[in-house]
């Protein structure tokens, strides 16, 4: 079953937010930013570029007929600058304008006078100053610190990891449109059409029930599109309602790099301990989150940390803390993994840390410490696991020890060319862990025709959440997929929605789209009964569009019966509920059961060094993945496979820039480089987990968008093991990603040194 | 073409269509705006992404050959007298998709869609080219098309699928069967056909380039000035070079290789010439931008960029290469650049000429970046080495490393000029590397000693693309790689 998006994509027909034909009179809208990181609003100075050709309007915070806030789980983050700037980059002035060349032109001839502040951009001094976004978290398990008097080894090292920019292909953008009593519709591109109804809602003073919001699809988001697509939206509102037309902003590839948030840089100290046959017998871990300016979704994300802070490995004793610094960056935010992959790469190098000083594998120190069912993980959780069936599974279809033994020999006969290899066991808890989140709902109609219209709170952005909800709609019927139509998000025919993130949105919106359709297909069987004159409604099955009574054909058609069910007068539409069961978790003590199940899977990655030049390739990713049952094999392959390629990216080319300034330097696809075609592993090879196992999940398809991004992770240590298979004294940092630079500096380590003295 | 008021005729995908609009408005805004096809996406408007990839058509020995562009730098100027063709060009009717689109369907090569139709667009133009139609170069065809979904393993299978039955059924190289056999094989529709003879008369119609009185611009491909300055681009007064057919030749001499200025370099990579000389031509070339850059950028437009680590400044000013004017001013290319973007050019100037001499012994280019393709460089540099022995080139092709190395231990340097980009405000000729070369032998001394020099030479800085000393020890590395690759030369550590 292919992606139901993929005709339109291909034929360039399928309509993305720049697409939407515009209305007449449309005003297009650009943002003057901040151009210092943090000082005092002085003067700003829109009088040039009020009388510039074209504009019709500059807005200023106090122009805002509402509250000038959009902060969603804070009320930290204005929408316009007043008073102070917190980071290059924060909207102080926003220009419309006839044309958006003309609207560009305007914003040039703003001009600020900003006093100076102290910038910050390092997590630990702002940790230093106390300048936390929220309380710090903490879990514990046993106890981590008498723990380590019983240890036979104790590590303890710092560990950094950078953020990643969501480089979705579709920049941000929204177009509002005024409509009747002063309310409006607002296209967004965003995850979050609710957040950005309340976010519009807050900056016009509007009641919720007049601003609609509507979601096509994404050009991907990744997480950049849950909480950030806000302030664009809010903005056209703003604009919408000033002037009462139509705003429209698409954001530049620039603007939308400077001005929004990505995934937070984590800096990080660790401390192992080990019994004598190299079982983890405790860990402490702490946590400096590189927040931005305001809160944004940092808080969750800081708490995914911790949830993921031991992986995929059972630890008696566990002691984690973890702080959420403000510093002068856009506030960073939601990005696949949501500070769970941040957790994990600290563990990864206290383990990696502890087998290079021990002369062990790191793969022996993680195989032995694989979390068993019936295992606690440290918020109180017990496992139901996987990780050793994977780990197994994959270790006999691939041979880890042969894949090391060849890198290894490989290695004695070249010497300018290395290759490392290293493991990645996961663990990703599937559940918003803020547990009211986990409801959704679905609205099904179905027409005289048979056709079937389903609208859910799910937003479509290249997941194939459309197609796996069609899938649903189409399996409950029994009908073909093309008789269903999965439609726009809409905050008019779905309320309340929780933003499409926390790979949980086919399972939250399926599995409410699957209780809309079983209750109308219920009151259809009824009517199917009375016509085939069966007692047992329970006798009456669908097949292909087909009645079947008893099991045996009738000549009852869906059309018909749809058609006999209308003029009955039976509802043949449903608005249906879901809320996820048996979760709960207690923030007061830090314990719970916050995910309705986990993914498991192991990976292991196989990379080449060129160590003349300091450049590197993917070798192999292979990979036993637990699906569950999946019941879409092209779109979770497809998942796993962009999931992998964007975790190898994050640890290895992919490297956010700010100087002391707090200025982006890597502003621009130029300076930030994503995987192209070329630095792709040369072979994925992914394999389902073997398992019976049931779960909550919609037909048993375990989610799939966030787990395998973490994969790569083992890419980071892949290189490090080449690059010490190289230069044997030096301990390369635990500092991700491993650019380029980085590999040639730690080769070359003597080197380097006497380069960087300026010999 | 002045910019501004001029009209600008040409076909785009099966109509002839003039427009007044002023000649240096992007062909993506043109196409989406104006236009409202809307098909062709907007990821950057750097030539970065790919997802505005068009194809470009125009008359080239008596057929039409297509390039792959990208539309956010491509000036309108550029498309007069051309076929442009988006994704509506080639769509076939109810809902039937092409070759191209259908193996993309199949292989899953799509998620969020918005990279896919500059996908679509590139292969399309793959089997539209001359290049060979075999796997390897249909992956190279995407080489300028970012995806942020896919991860890529699905758009490689389908172009492996879509190459692989394409031999099936052909073998053939020349560009005008490609486009009888594209047709046939429903890779683009039958109106492709027609599209010759509406370019011959259309040439007809349309003028050459003038020349405006006032300082002109001088436009080449547009992928340095479309990234730098967009808005004033629109209604600049400007002096399209990239048509002028006097700048786009390759032709041999007795003694110099002489280029058009406009050479493109995707020119260079197709030339039989180049070919010949450079053995690893297409290894190189692949270094630098992308497919669809490649295709719009031209030599003098990146030797005046003057950008410190233009890469093709940085090849030629190895070749030890000049450059000729238009009012026939001819000057070492190494002496064109006095500052950090001053040249030795006068306003009125532009290139008409490269030339470089064509006894090239041994010839090699290294480039590292973050991304080693479609990235630019941290540090790139190339070298040229004459070497005792006049018989050597015969004997000992370049290529053949285990023999050149064999004879290079006793072999002295004849001749050397070594570049560097990336480590100083301009690209580098390293002068007193080049000198201190010639007459040496290989050897690790040399090597040592020469890199002492170049370290001297150079002043880089920290920046995005590198620290400072990354950068000196990047060179060093590089130097190094040079011999490693020419000479199989073992390094000690
Ligand atoms: C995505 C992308 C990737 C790139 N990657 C690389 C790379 O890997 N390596 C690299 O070296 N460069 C790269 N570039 C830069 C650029 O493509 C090259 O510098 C290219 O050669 C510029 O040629 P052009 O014809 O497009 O120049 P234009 O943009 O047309 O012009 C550049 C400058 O040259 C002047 N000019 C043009 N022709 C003449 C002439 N005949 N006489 C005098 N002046 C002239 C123009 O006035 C202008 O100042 C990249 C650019 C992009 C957009
Ligand atoms: S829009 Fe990205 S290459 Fe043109
Ligand atoms: S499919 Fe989303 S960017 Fe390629």
């Amino acid at each position: 079953m292919k992606n139901v998006d993929s005709k339109s994509h291909v034929r360039g027909e399928s309509i993305y937010l720049d697409d939407i034909p515009l209305l007449q009179g449309t005003l297009f809208a650009c943002v003057y930013d901040s151009p210092v990181a943090h000082g005092v609003l002085k003067t700003v100075e829109v009088e040039e570029a009020e009388k510039s050709k074209g504009v019709v309007k500059i807005i200023r915070a106090k122009d805002l007929i509402g509250a000038n806030q959009i902060g969603g789980i804070l009320p930290d983050e204005p929408l316009l600058a007043d008073g102070e700037v917190h980071f290059q980059g924060m909207p102080i002035a926003l220009v419309l304008a006839e044309t958006e060349e003309q609207a560009r032109a305007a914003v040039k001839k703003i001009k600020t006078e900003i006093e100076p502040l102290e910038i910050i951009t390092d997590p630990r001094v702002a940790f230093a100053k106390n300048d936390l976004i929220v309380p710090p978290k903490h879990f514990k398990l046993g106890d981590a610190a008498n723990a380590f008097k019983t240890c036979e080894h104790v590590f303890e090292g710092r560990a950094d990891v950078n953020g990643q920019e969501h480089l979705y292909i579709e920049t941000q953008g929204a177009y509002s449109i005024p409509t009747e009593q002063g309310g409006m519709r607002v296209y967004s591109s965003t995850q979050g059409p609710t957040a950005v109804q309340r976010a519009v809602s807050k900056v016009t003073g509007l009641p919720m029930h007049l601003i609609e919001v509507d979601v096509q699809r994404l050009g991907g988001g990744f997480g950049g599109k849950e909480d950030q697509a806000n302030a664009w939206a809010a903005m056209c509102a703003v604009g919408t309602q000033i002037t009462k037309r139509p705003v429209k902003y698409a954001l530049h590839r620039m603007e939308d790099m400077r001005m929004t948030g990505k995934r937070h840089p984590y800096s990080a100290d660790y401390k192992i301990g080990f019994d004598k046959d190299l079982k983890i017998v405790t860990y402490e871990a702490t946590f400096y989150q590189n927040a931005g300016a305001s809160a944004d979704l940092s808080p969750p994300v800081l708490e995914r940390t911790l949830f993921h802070c031991t992986n995929s490995y059972f630890i008696p004793n566990v002691s984690a803390t973890a702080y959420s610094c403000r510093t002068n960056l856009p506030p960073n935010t939601a990005f696949r993994g949501f500070g769970g992959p941040q957790g994990m790469f600290v563990i990864e190098s206290a383990i990696a840390h502890a087998a290079e000083s021990l002369n062990v594998l790191a793969s022996e120190i993680q195989r032995k410490n694989l979390i068993n069912d019936g295992d606690e993980f440290p918020y109180g959780q017990i496992a139901e696991s996987e990780a050793k069936t994977s780990w197994t599974q994959a270790d006999e279809k691939f041979d880890f020890a042969r894949l090391q033994k060849e890198a290894d020999e490989f290695n004695r006969e070249n010497k300018f060319i290395k290759k490392g290899v290293a493991l990645m066991p996961v663990c990703f808890g599937i559940s918003f862990t803020k547990t009211p989140m986990n409801q959704a709902r679905a609205l099904v109609h179905v027409y005289t025709d048979g056709s079937v219209a389903v609208s859910t709170g799910a937003v479509e952005m290249g997941q194939g959440v459309n197609t796996k909800i069609a899938q649903v709609a189409a399996r409950v019927f029994s009908l073909p997929i093309e008789r269903i139509k999965v439609h726009t998000t809409n905050t008019l025919r779905i309320a309340n929605t929780s933003p499409t993130a926390a790979s949980a949105a086919a399972d939250l919106n399926g599995r409410a789209t699957q209780v809309a359709c079983e209750t109308i297909l219920e009151r259809l069987r009824k009517v199917a009964a009375e016509l085939l004159k069966t007692e047992n409604v329970s006798d009456i099955s669908f097949l292909d569009g087909f009645i079947f009574n008893k099991n045996q054909p009738t000549d009852l058609d869906w059309v018909t019966l749809v058609n006999e069910g209308h003029m009955q007068r039976v509802n043949m539409s449903e608005h249906a509920h879901y809320a996820t069961q048996g979760i709960h978790f207690d923030w007061g003590k830090a314990k719970g059961h916050p995910f309705a199940y986990h993914v498991y899977g192991t990976a292991i990655i196989g990379v080449t060094v060129d160590c003349q030049r300091g450049i590197y390739e993917t070798d192999f990713v292979k990979t036993v993945h637990d699906f569950g049952a999946t019941m879409n094999e092209s779109v979770d392959y497809g998942q796993i496979e962009g999931g992998i390629v964007q975790g190898i990216g994050w640890m290895t080319m992919e490297e956010v820039v700010y100087d002391q300034n707090g200025k982006l330097r890597s502003n621009a696809l130029s300076t930030y480089k994503i995987p192209d075609i070329y630095s792709v592993p040369k072979m994925i090879d992914i394999i389902p987990l073997k398992t019976k196992r049931k779960n909550l999940a919609i037909f048993n398809s375990k989610a799939v968008g966030e787990p395998p991004l973490m994969y790569g992770i083992a890419a980071y240590f892949a290189i490090r093991n080449a690059v010490r298979a190289f230069n044997s004294e030096q301990s390369p940092a635990f500092d991700a990603p491993f650019t380029p630079e980085r590999v040639l500096m730690n080769l070359y380590s003597e080197a380097a040194k006497e380069m960087k003295a300026g010999k | 073409m002045v910019n501004g008021k001029s009209m600008v005729k040409f076909i785009l995908n099966n109509k002839t269509i003039e427009s007044d609009l002023p000649a240096g408005t992007t062909v993506l805004d043109f196409v989406r705006y104006h236009e409202n096809l809307k098909g062709t996406k907007i990821g950057c408007r750097e030539g970065d992404c790919g997802a505005c990839t068009i194809l470009v058509g125009e008359i080239n020995d008596d057929s039409v050959k297509y390039r792959s562009m990208t539309s956010c730098l491509m000036p309108l100027a550029n498309a007069n007298g051309k076929h442009i063709v988006t994704v509506e060009g080639i769509n076939r009717p109810n809902n039937e998709l092409t070759e191209v689109q259908r193996v993309m369907v199949d292989e899953s090569g799509t998620q969020c869609g918005f990279c896919t139709v500059g996908f679509v667009m590139s292969l399309t133009g793959f089997f539209l080219d001359e290049t060979e139609k075999s796997c390897e170069m249909a992956i190279s065809s995407i080489d300028g098309n970012i995806c942020r979904c896919t991860g890529y393993k699905s758009i490689e299978r389908a172009a492996k699928r879509v190459s692989g039955r394409w031999s099936a059924v052909s073998g053939q190289k020349n560009s005008e069967n490609n486009l009888d056999v594209a047709i046939k094989k429903g890779i683009v529709p039958n109106y492709f056909s027609e599209i010759k003879e509406k370019l011959v008369q259309l040439k007809q119609e349309t003028n050459r380039p003038l020349t405006t009185d006032h300082r002109p611009l001088f436009v080449g491909g547009g992928t340095d000035l479309y990234v730098q300055r967009p808005e004033e681009l629109i209604y600049a007064s400007a002096e399209n070079l990239f048509d002028d057919a006097d700048l786009r030749f390759i032709e041999e001499t007795n003694e110099f290789i002489e280029l058009g200025a406009s050479v493109t370099v995707t020119d260079l990579l197709v030339s039989p010439v180049m070919q010949k000389l450079f053995p690893n031509l297409y290894k190189h070339l692949k270094l630098v931008s992308s497919t669809p850059i490649r295709n719009m950028a031209t030599l003098a437009g990146n030797f005046v960029n003057a950008s410190p680590i233009g890469d093709m400044t940085v090849w030629f000013l190895a070749l030890n290469a000049s450059i000729v004017f238009n009012n026939n001013r001819e000057i070492p290319l190494s002496e064109l650049y006095l500052g950090y973007k001053t040249l030795a050019k006068s306003e009125n100037e532009f290139i008409k000429m490269i030339r470089f001499r064509k006894d090239v012994q041994h010839f090699n280019f290294e480039k590292v970046c973050k991304r080693t393709f479609l990235d630019i460089a941290s540090v790139n540099t190339a070298i040229s080495l004459r070497v005792s022995s006049p018989t050597v080139k015969e004997e000992f092709p370049n290529h053949d490393k285990a023999r050149a190395h064999a004879w290079a231990t006793d072999t002295v340097i004849v001749d050397a000029h070594v570049s560097a980009g990336g480590v100083a405000p301009i690209p580098l000729y390293l002068k007193k590397t080049s000198e201190f070369l010639r007459g040496k032998e290989i050897s690790d001394e040399t090597i040592f000693e020469a890199n002492e020099i170049i370290q001297s030479e150079i002043s880089p800085i920290s920046d995005v693309r590198g620290s400072a000393e990354y950068k000196r020890l990047l060179l060093r590395q590089l130097f190094i790689g040079h011999f490693v690759e020419l000479f199989d030369f073992k390094p000690r550590n």
